[in-house]
Parts: C-alpha cells; structure tokens; sequence
C-alpha cells in the first residue's frame, strides 16, 4: 500500500514552486513530520514535512518545478521502489570517486573544486545531463569568494523592499571601501583578464525584479528626508538594556521604537498605511509593519501582524523570530503578505542616506540609516548628538508632499521625545 | 506482386542515410521495405564516393611514398604502377561492403526491392523498373534518403568522356597524362591527389580565393602550399570560360584572379564544384512535397518531416552538410521520432574531413564565423613538427587550433591539419558534445608518443601553457 505526498497548499495565490532539495534520500524511512524538501515560491523557501510513514520514493527530481497539489512522492510500506534513473547515475560513479554521492567530474572541473575547496554536491550542473561545467564551477567559486566577502566586510546596502534602490554613497565610514560586489576583483589577482560569468536569477530575484518593475512604473515615488537626533533612545536603551534582557528574555533594539512611532504616525496619517488598486485608495486601520531582512537569495520582508497592539518586548521578539526563520527559510506563507508599511533599515550595512522603494502594493515605506555622531547646533551652540537619516519614500498618486514630510517630522518628535510616544501625544 | 501487408517504414535509397534508417526502424520493431535502384547497395558512399575514393587515397599515397622510402634506408629498385590491380583492389573492397549492406538488411529482416522508387498518393510507394511499375507498397511512413549527384556547370556539362564527374574519375581506365579538376574543394582535392599521385599533370581551377571555401584560412594556406609542393598546381579566384574539343583532347580557357586567361590541355576535365539534391523520378510535384527554389532540397520541418504527413527526408536530399555520418545521424533521429521517441541531431558538432595528405578535419566554428558573431575567443595553436610520433612517421607537416570561449573556456571549434586527423577530430567533437574546455582537454593526459598530443598541447596553448612551445613574450 502507498501513501502520496503531494505539493501541500502554501498561501494564498501561490499555485507552483521549484523543490529546491530534498532533505531525505530515496530509500529513507520517514516518520510523519519529517521535513522532506524545500520548496520555493516566488515570496519564500519553504520546508515541507512529511504527512505520513514509510519508506520515501522521490518522483520528482530537484529543481523542477511543481503544482499544488502534485504528487511528488510516495511513501512505501515495503521495499523501498525501484530508484528514479537519475539516482541510479550517480550511484555507479560513486565507488571510484572520492567525492560524496556526486556524479564524474571533468579535469577542469576537479581542478576548480580542490583549489577553492568546493563541495561538487552544492554546484548547479548545467551540462548535458546535469553534469557541472567548468563554468558552472568558475561560478561556484565566484560565488563563494562573494558571500565570503560579504561575511567580512559589509555587502552593499540593500535596504529597499523588493529590490535595492540606492547606490550606496561615498560613506567616509564605516562602510569598507566599495564593498565588494563580484565584478571587482582585488589587484592583481586576475592578471589583467577580463572575465564575466552568467548566473541565472533565483527564482525569488526574478520575482522581485519583475514587482519592482511593475510597481514603478505605475507609481509616482519621491523620497523625502529628515534627521533624528538618537540621543534619548540610545540613553534608554543604555539605562535599560540589562534590565529588559532579563525580564523581557529578548534584548531591545531600535526597531521597536520605530515600528511603534511608525504605527502612531500611522494613525494620524492615515493616507500613508494605504494601497492603491485601480482608481481606489484604499485606507486601512490596521498595522502590520514589514521589517526588511536580508538573506542569501535576495530580500524579503515578513510582516509583524498588528504592531500597534504588542509592546516593546513583543515586537523585538517577533523581528528577530522573523529574521532568523527568513534565514532558515522556515517562514509562513502568511507571514510574507499582506503588510500595510514598511521599516528597512540599510543602516546595519552601513548606509548613511537612502531612498528605498516601497514594498508593492504599499505606498510607502520608512528607511532607517546609519547613527552616526556628528556636531549639531542646540541653542547656538555645537554639541556631538548620535545622528540618523531618515527617508520615507511614498506615491505621490495617494500621499501629497505635506503629509509625507507631516509623517517623517513625527516619527523624528516621537524618536526624539520618546514621552509622546508613551503619552500616544 | 502487390503487397497486401502493409509496412511500416519504406525508405527509398540505400545509401548511408537509407540503409541506416531502415536498420534501425527494424531494431524498433518496425515491418521495413527499402527500394534502391541501383545494382548495389550502399548509395554514392559506397559504390562512387567516400569508400572507393579512400581505397584509392591510400593505394596511391603509398605509391607516391615510396619514392621517400630511401630516407627509412629502403631501397627500392623498379616501381611501377598496375593501375588495373590497383582498381581491382577499390572495387573488391566496394564489393564486400555493398555485400555486406545487403547481408545486414536481411538479417534484420528488412524487405529489399530493386528499382525507381516514386511516391503515389496516400502513403504508397511505386518500385519502378523496367519502364514498369513492378511493386506498390503501402507505408504508414515514407523516408526519401535518395541523396545527391554532382552538379554540372553550363560552360561544361558532363560527356562522361572528356569532362568527367567524380564517379568516372574513380574508375578511369589509365592515368590521364593532364587533368584539369574544376572545383577546389574536398573532393576536387582528393581526386587530384590521387591523380597527381599516380603521374598525372593536375591542375586544380577554384572559383573562390581559398581552397576548400569556409575553411579556416590558415589551413587553406598550408593545405595550398603543401599540395602545390605535391606537383599540384592551382589556380585560386579561377573559373572554367570554356572547353573545346580537339582530338579527344580538350583545351580549356581559364580566366585567372588577375583578369588573364590561361589555356589548360586536358585529357579529362574533372567538374567537383559541388552536388545537386537527387529527387528525379520520386514524384515530388505531383505529391506537392515542397522543395527548395534554388537548391531543390526537399524541406523539412525539424522532425525531418516534409509538408505531407508520413514523409520524411534526410540526408544529401535535404540539403545541408553533404556528409554520409549527417546522413546517419538523421537517418536514427528521423526513425526514432516516427517511432514515436525524441531525436535530433546536433549539428554543431558534425566534423567535415578532407583526405588530402595531410589530412585536415573540422568541427564547430571558425574564427571568421566568431567573429562575425562577435563572440570574445582564445586561440591554442601546436604544430606537428613539435610532435615526436609525428616525426618518427616521418609526416609533420600541420598544426591543430583550438578555439575556446573567453571565460567559459567552452570548446567552439577545433580545426587541424596534418597527419591522421581524420581519427584525432573524434576527441574534439566528443568534448563538444559535453560541453567541454580546453582545459579538460589539456588536463586529459594522452597517450606518448601518439599524434593525439598535438591536440593536447593545443589546448594548453588556449591559455598559454603548452609545455612544448617556447614561451610567447609579453
């Protein structure tokens, strides 16, 4: 008798998706729960599990793409079935080569993977047969170096939702110089070649630069800009970071002073939580705040459902639940649509000034920058303040000039007054 | 008389295109018929072109070497030529193959029929001789692998006689004291060599401003130079203005590159300036089976499928690389797609060969083609007088150009000309088959002390490290 595990329904609008591993070999004895593959959609990598026992037979191979509801493998509770050819392959090379589990590779190909250390099982083949090129290697390589840079240094700022929309500027610092996108090479390593690679989009990416597209060009976006005066929230912050770590169980950051001044600003203007459809506006009084996460594919922005109702400590868990299930590709479908405004923050990367896109269908969308200490003038005199830049980047079709420099210079008084936050002044 | 079953496949045409397809429609399990209207077997490959040319590459290469046999410390007395025996020796071995054709298609229970094959409404097959048709066969499906036949010039149509075509040339009864060959391209070449060989006074007439055109230049260059040392002459930027007769003999008039005309005394004038789809007889027109306007190839869609439903072609017929392995190669992808499977062909990886010697062999692209393309490329060049095997045969005259993809390194095309590369051609079109790199070649080891060497080298030298080469400066 055999069980079908098919392609599990995964949100709302979402009909195909790409598996992009399977977790558990053909053969495996599964239990119900298992997580068995990932699956990724145009918002997000899912796992899926397991709805029963048995021993697993893989049908569909990775990187193809499925329906809902597809039958992707069956669940023996007997032999294991007969292998699909394609794991057969492997198999037969797998005794004279030293790699795991991977197919033959060229002289080319070896070469590449013992001088960067790669793992031949992680390389896309797009060779006859799915064998891995030398080319493919090249880029694997590339893009170890890449991710390996970023790691160290700071990649570039790629604080708007969907797509980064800025070019970081010349920052004096700290922001290392140009950090590093594949295309400059350190001196003299390359010896004057000038060499380029294709890499196919993600799949995610691809997504994202068609929303982008589509969304401006149908808005009208203009950034505005202001400058807030931290230094209040970092003495609060310092005052009670031990305290709030203790009882809270969560440390505070500064996101959470945002996400609550953003859900005031919000309700007092109310033509910034909006979204257009058609020749409609349409307004809504509720607040599920996006917060932009970067992560290895790209970007993408889980939403904190009903901001306005949770407190401090609530909020900072939620962002960092969020951000560390958007890197273990674990989120909801749920949790990816349906937000009302958005914070990114290029600021963790270094970015002084910015003018970020809105998350389509949103209208708008608030950047948090860099805080960095400068001389201001209080009262004619010159004092070092911790300074950040603020943009909010709004359609101008729904949000007029006045109500969007009107939403900033609140969300600065209520940074900058943290009482009127309090007092919901 | 009539078949009242009704077949499966029939194929008209026994040539490297038709016999193979019915071959392999029979190894599908399909009931097969071929028609072939020829005494043999075999098509032009066999019976009047690559085999029996081959024969006689090899018997008058030999012939011609022997006259070097002094430097191997071999003397040789008297030496002479048995033109008779040495064509005895071309048609037993056409002979066993054509045999051996037939003896294949028996085995695998293909029913044969002698005859003019022509197509009759409605999936029938019309087996003509005699002025009569002697069989109508039904078929579920048609394959036209009928081929091709030299094409004539106006200024000089075949008499069979004086101005002779490739067939004839295979078999004339003595060696012609001059011959003129019209057409500079693999087989005019390969049938002056052979004449050159054996003592005749050759004379070859190009209309283009290379041998063998669309080649690599490079290897048009050598391969001119080497034949003209051959005793060889040629005549680049040249066509034919006329022949007269004059006492079995003829005289012909060539305008040369530089506007003058020279007069060439022939005993035959051999016309290779190229092949003609054969489609006479099969009854095209009345069918409605479109052709080309110019070429008169039959078309076909990329299941080999003509504009009627059940009619293949492949092969010469169809135009394209007039070659007996494309002629295979479609002959299986056809017969598999009309068993109901995927086939294809991948033309990009079909090598063109010429027998001269040295031989040059051909696969992928050329630089002229890379560049108009605007594709970024390196070139690895290694030539066979660095090449101890090569040496040791005492034939090192040639080189091997690899061309690979700036950045990927991907094999795009490999060129070469020397001494056996007609085999060493098979590594290069393997490693593009699989999308391969010079740098998988180079890291290849390959056997010393074999010819094969060259062609690593080659591919060290894409990225400037043969190891046998003097290191470029700069």
């Amino acid at each position: 008798m055999k069980e079908e595990i098919k392609v599990p329904s995964v949100g709302e609008s979402i009909t195909t998706g790409v598996i992009v591993t399977w977790l558990k070999q053909n053969g495996d004895s599964v239990q119900d729960g298992d997580i068995l593959f990932e699956l990724e959609t145009d918002k997000a990598v899912l796992e899926i599990p397991s709805t029963g026992s048995g021993t697993l037979e893989i049908l569909i191979d990775e990187g193809t793409e499925v329906s809902i509801g597809q039958t992707v493998a069956m669940l023996g509770h007997g032999n294991a079935a007969a292998k699909p050819s394609a794991a057969a392959e492997p198999e037969a090379a797998a005794c004279e080569d030293q790699e795991s589990d991977s197919q033959v590779l060229s002289p080319a190909v070896r070469r590449i993977v013992a001088e960067h250390n790669l793992d031949p099982s992680a390389i896309a083949g797009t060779g006859k047969g799915g064998r891995i090129t030398k080319e493919d290697a090249l880029r694997a390589a590339e893009q170890q170096k890449t991710s390996a840079q970023a790691a160290e240094e700071a990649a570039p700022a790629a604080p708007a939702a969907p797509a980064p929309a800025q070019s970081p500027p010349p920052a004096p610092t700290p922001a290392p110089p140009a950090a590093a996108p594949s295309g400059v090479a350190p001196k003299g390593r390359t010896g004057g070649q000038r060499r380029s690679e294709r890499a196919p989009m993600s799949r995610i990416r691809r997504r994202t630069a068609e929303r982008l597209v589509q969304a401006t060009q149908s808005s009208a976006y203009l950034t505005t800009f202001n400058e807030i005066d931290m230094h209040k929230v970092v003495d609060i912050r310092t005052h009670y970071k031990a305290q709030f770590e203790k009882e809270h169980g969560i440390k505070i950051g500064f996101m959470s002073f945002f996400v609550k001044a953003c859900c005031q600003a919000l309700k007092e203007f109310a033509c910034v939580n909006t979204e257009i459809d058609g020749t409609d506006i349409i307004y809504k009084y509720f607040y599920d705040i996006g917060v932009a996460v970067s992560i290895e594919e790209g970007l993408i922005v889980p939403n904190i459902r009903g901001a306005d109702k949770l407190h401090f400590a609530e909020i900072e868990a939620m962002i960092a639940s969020l951000a560390q299930r958007a890197r273990d590709k674990r989120l909801l479908p749920d949790e990816l649509t349906g937000g009302t405004f958005t914070i990114t923050n290029g600021g963790i990367f270094g970015s002084l000034l910015s003018t970020p896109i809105p998350a389509f269908p949103q209208t708008a969308i608030l950047g948090m920058h860099t805080i960095k200490k400068r001389p201001v003038a209080i009262d004619d005199k010159i004092v070092i303040r911790p300074m950040m830049y603020v943009a909010l980047t709004y359609d101008h079709r729904v949000i007029d000039g006045r109500d969007a420099v009107g939403f900033l210079a609140r969300i600065k008084e209520f940074i900058e007054q943290p009482d009127k936050l309090l007092l919901e002044m | 008389m009539g078949n009242d079953t009704e077949l499966d496949v029939v194929v008209i045409g026994s040539g490297p295109g038709g016999y193979v397809a019915a071959l392999r429609a029979s190894q599908l399990g399909l009931r097969t018929a071929i028609v072939e209207k020829c005494d043999t077997f075999g098509g032009t490959c066999l019976n009047v072109g690559c085999i029996p040319s081959k024969a006689l590459l090899e018997s008058s290469h030999r012939f011609a070497e022997i006259k070097n046999a002094g430097r191997h410390g071999i003397v040789v007395g008297d030496v002479r030529l048995d033109l008779p025996a040495m064509m005895g020796r071309k048609d037993k071995i056409v002979g066993g193959l054509t045999v051996g054709v037939a003896a294949l298609l028996k085995a695998n229970q293909v029913t044969t029929f002698r005859g003019d094959g022509s197509l009759r409404p409605s999936h029938e097959v019309a087996v003509n001789a005699d002025g009569r048709t002697v069989e109508l066969l039904k078929a579920r499906h048609i394959v036209l692998a009928t081929g091709s036949a030299p094409a004539s010039l106006t200024s000089l149509p075949f008499d069979h006689e004086l101005i002779v075509d490739s067939a004839d040339a295979l078999s004339f009864e003595a060696v012609p004291e001059k011959l003129v060959v019209v057409g500079g391209g693999a087989v005019g070449l390969e049938l002056a060599s052979v004449w050159a060989r054996l003592g005749a006074d050759v004379t070859v007439v190009e209309l283009m401003d290379q041998l063998l055109p669309g080649c690599d230049s490079q290897i048009s260059r050598l391969l001119g130079r080497i034949v003209s040392k051959q005793g060889i002459r040629i005549l680049t930027g040249s066509s034919v203005e006329s022949c007269e007769r004059a006492n079995d003999r003829g005289q012909v008039k060539v305008k040369t590159s530089d506007n003058s005309t020279v007069e060439l005394t022939a005993d035959k004038v051999l016309v290779a300036a190229g092949r003609h789809p054969y489609t006479s007889g099969l009854g095209l027109e009345q069918l409605g089976v479109a052709t080309g306007a110019k070429s008169g190839c039959v078309a076909v869609d990329q299941g080999f499928m003509t504009n009627i439903e059940g009619v293949y072609a492949i092969g010469d017929v169809i135009g394209g690389p007039m070659l007996a392995h494309k002629a295979e190669a479609e002959a299986i992808a056809a017969i598999d797609i009309v068993a109901g499977k995927p086939g294809q062909v991948n033309y990009d990886a079909i090598a063109s060969v010429v027998y001269t010697w040295p031989e040059v062999a051909v696969v992928g692209k050329t630089e002229d083609q890379l560049g108009q393309a605007q594709t970024q490329y390196d070139a690895g060049v290694f030539h066979f007088r660095a090449n101890g095997r090569a040496l040791a045969a005492d034939s090192s005259e040639g080189f091997v150009k690899i061309l690979a993809e700036k950045g990927t390194d991907r094999v795009l095309g490999v060129h070469m000309i020397g001494p056996s590369v007609s085999e060493l051609i098979a590594e290069a079109v393997e490693v593009m088959e699989f999308g391969g790199t010079a740098e998988d070649i180079a890291r290849t080891v390959h056997a010393h002390p074999t010819l094969s060497e060259v062609v690593q080298e080659a591919a060290l030298a894409v990225d400037n490290r043969s190891i046998h080469s003097v290191p470029k400066k700069g």
